[in-house]
């Protein structure tokens, strides 16, 4: 057995605790979790208490002492909220408007990325800028002659109002998506579209099977974030498309339609915040299942800006 | 040996399976196939035709005849032209219809009193600066919009102070660094309006031992309205203004991971503590981004759009207001609403971007 040294205890424990650099030891370590647990419980708080409260019944909402479990999960609460948000065909409903509105921008932001970051042209500079600048212009300033455009064009109140500048590349952030895929044609080498030009490929079966083929990583980042933003967005959806047509939209009006269903005064209906809360989770969770799928693909998203430079 | 005698009949069994969709989306691609043959070619033939047999226009041995003596020769960097247009051809297209043309319309409008009726359309009439005039005189807008200025002008430091602290946090090495993205990400996905709009109602959105703190009552309590409200608000929405932290977030993280590791270690070499390395290497190296970020934080608050807020009242003014009615003024009111603050969003940016990457001109 080897002989236990007093003398090294102290230095062994020294370096245990402040390491070789003071950035490698225990205490370094352990305070960059604890910070790391408490922020990210901070900013999660409003998440964890929607998920916790969804589940309360009535009781345990009154019960001061009742805070992070639940005495008893009740899944009624789920039951009416699906009841009230007209499930399951309301999210058949909204993937489907999702899907085409956001596949709309994928492909329109794929084509234009292209024309941006292959061609030179004359005003390219000015163009791009402009291209950039629309993104902080908010669509509340537009909203007023839009409206007019759309009644003129007498597609008010459809999906064409959000298809259309989609198509165009106008949609919602629509300049970062644009940005992602100018950014990744910029390090496909030049090269290759030449070879491919000299063997009397045109222009567009470059772009077709040269570009595109490459692109299929962009392609998904964009797809996903457009998927989130339109399902995520409410005001302008509700104005120009209406008629609840996403989950969020018919989210707004829960109170009304969770009324209409359960008519005040029946007993054990009354509309409480746990349903109300349900019928949130509800709206979150094909987002959360899509995130919790392709998380990678968020995070790896804003290096493929490119705005770090380089 | 029964397993893999099994193997054989499984893999059969889904061949047979599928064999009938499969089959009948090979019918459908060459349904489609032949159709594009028959129905669209031609087209695409005829149009190839007009274009090279006609007057005004033709395309013949490398140049562009225009009227028969108008001669194009078609450089190499006249076809790159050609074809970039070519491509970014839907945007311009858009660019024009929805956003350029509605821009100047909504600021003709905000000059106008103007409202839609199902025979004429838009009635306009001139009225100068009065729409801005009575916002300003507004006694619901006006307060609105101090909220508002003070809310960006306060809350823009925290979040970026915030998320660099998490970005420089997470950029250590550390188990488990995916997770930690993933965790601080996670708001960007699910902040929906009316998700965030019942949050706040039923007052998650605050930190339960901030809201009953001394100094929670003290501001509200003693400092004058203007300043008392948009503080209240922050602390009331302390963790949805975090939220908006997802995104500059990334941008931090990926300023760090490019920073040279080289740099540090030269700097600890020459005795550097733990502490000018932050002031000294990493704030520098990611200050660049700190202007990016505050374009994409300003722009994401304003577009957040809270019930009785200002956008809301101005979609209300758009959609009730008509000549007869004494509160709801109409499109150009709303119009002007939005762009003083499209205005005021745009001066609080640059005065922010200014001020974060004003220093780097000393250099």
């Amino acid at each position: 057995m080897k002989k236990f040294d007093k003398k090294l205890l102290i230095p062994r424990l020294k370096r245990f605790f402040f390491g070789m650099k003071f950035s490698d030891g225990f205490i370094y370590k352990f305070t960059i979790y604890i910070l790391l647990i408490s922020f990210s419980y901070i900013y999660l708080y409003p998440i964890l208490y929607m998920f916790v409260n969804s589940f309360k019944t009535v009781d345990d909402l009154i019960n001061p002492g009742v805070k992070w479990i639940p005495t008893s999960l009740d899944f009624e609460n789920y039951a009416r909220a699906f009841q009230a948000l007209g499930f399951p065909g309301s999210i058949f409903e909204t993937t489907w408007y999702v899907l085409k509105v956001s596949v709309a921008a994928t492909v329109s932001a794929a084509v234009i990325g292209y024309g941006f970051a292959r061609f030179n042209f004359p005003l390219k500079k000015l163009l791009f800028g402009v291209m950039l600048a629309t993104f902080i212009l908010p669509s509340q300033v537009t909203m007023v002659a839009n409206m007019l455009i759309f009644r003129n064009l007498n597609i008010m109140s459809t999906q064409w109002t959000m298809l259309l500048p989609a198509i165009s590349g106008q949609g919602i952030n629509a300049a970062i998506f644009i940005l992602i895929f100018y950014q990744f044609y910029k390090t496909i080498p030049a090269i290759l579209m030449e070879s491919a030009e000299i063997d009397g490929a045109s222009q567009f079966k470059i772009f077709r099977s040269i570009a595109l083929p490459l692109a299929i990583p962009s392609f998904i980042i964009v797809f996903l974030f457009s998927f989130v933003w339109y399902w995520n967005e409410s005001f302008i959806t509700a104005l120009y498309v209406g008629g609840q047509i996403t989950l969020p939209l018919k989210l707004q009006v829960f109170r009304a339609s969770y009324e209409a269903l359960f008519p005040p005064g029946t007993p054990g209906a009354e509309l409480n915040e746990a349903i109300m809360l349900a019928g949130n989770m509800v709206t979150i969770f094909p987002l959360m299942l899509l995130y919790f799928f392709a998380q990678r693909n968020f995070t790896q998203s804003i290096d493929r800006t490119g705005i770090t430079g380089e | 040996m029964k397993k893999k005698q099994k193997k054989p009949t499984r893999r059969l069994d889904l061949k047979t399976k599928f064999a009938q969709p499969l089959a009948r989306f090979a019918a459908w691609r060459e349904k489609v196939r032949l159709g594009y043959w028959k129905h669209v070619a031609p087209f695409f033939g005829k149009i190839k035709h007009a274009l090279n047999h006609n007057f005004i226009l033709r395309v013949e041995h490398q140049q562009i005849k225009l009227f028969g003596f108008i001669k194009i020769a078609l450089t190499r960097k006249r076809l790159n032209a050609i074809y970039g247009f070519m491509f970014i051809f839907i945007w311009l297209v858009g660019l024009v219809i929805f956003t350029l043309y509605p821009m100047f319309y909504s600021l003709y409008l905000s000059f106008n009193e103007a409202y839609y009726n199902l025979e004429q359309g838009v009635v306009t009439s001139f009225v100068g600066f009065t729409n801005y005039i009575n916002i300003i005189r507004s006694s619901t807008l006006l307060p609105l919009f101090a909220t508002y200025i003070g809310k960006i002008l306060i809350s823009v430091p925290l979040i970026i102070v915030f998320s660099i602290i998490i970005a420089v946090l997470v950029n250590n090495p550390i188990k488990m660094k995916g997770v930690w993205r993933t965790v601080f990400f996670l708001p960007v996905i699910i902040s929906t309006g009316p998700v965030l709009t019942e949050l706040m109602a039923q007052d998650a959105t605050s930190l339960p031992s901030l809201q009953s703190s001394a100094v929670f009552n003290y501001i509200v309590n003693n400092l004058s309205p203007w300043i008392a409200n948009p503080l209240a608000s922050i602390l009331n929405s302390m963790l949805m203004i975090l939220w908006y932290a997802g995104i500059p977030i990334l941008i931090f993280l990926a300023g760090l991971q490019k920073v040279d590791p080289a740099l540090y270690e030269a700097a600890a070499m020459d005795g550097a503590s733990a502490w000018d390395r932050f002031w000294k290497i990493t704030l520098p190296s990611i200050k660049p981004l700190i202007s990016v970020s505050v374009v994409y934080i300003v722009v994401s608050m304003s577009l957040f759009v809270e019930s009785g807020g200002i956008l809301d009242l101005a979609r209300t003014h758009m959609l009730v207001g008509a000549p007869d009615s004494a509160f709801w003024h109409g499109y150009g009111y709303a119009a002007a609403i939005a762009w003083i603050y499209f205005i005021l969003m745009v001066i609080m940016m640059a005065i922010y971007a200014r001020i974060f990457s004003g220093k780097r001109k000393d250099r």
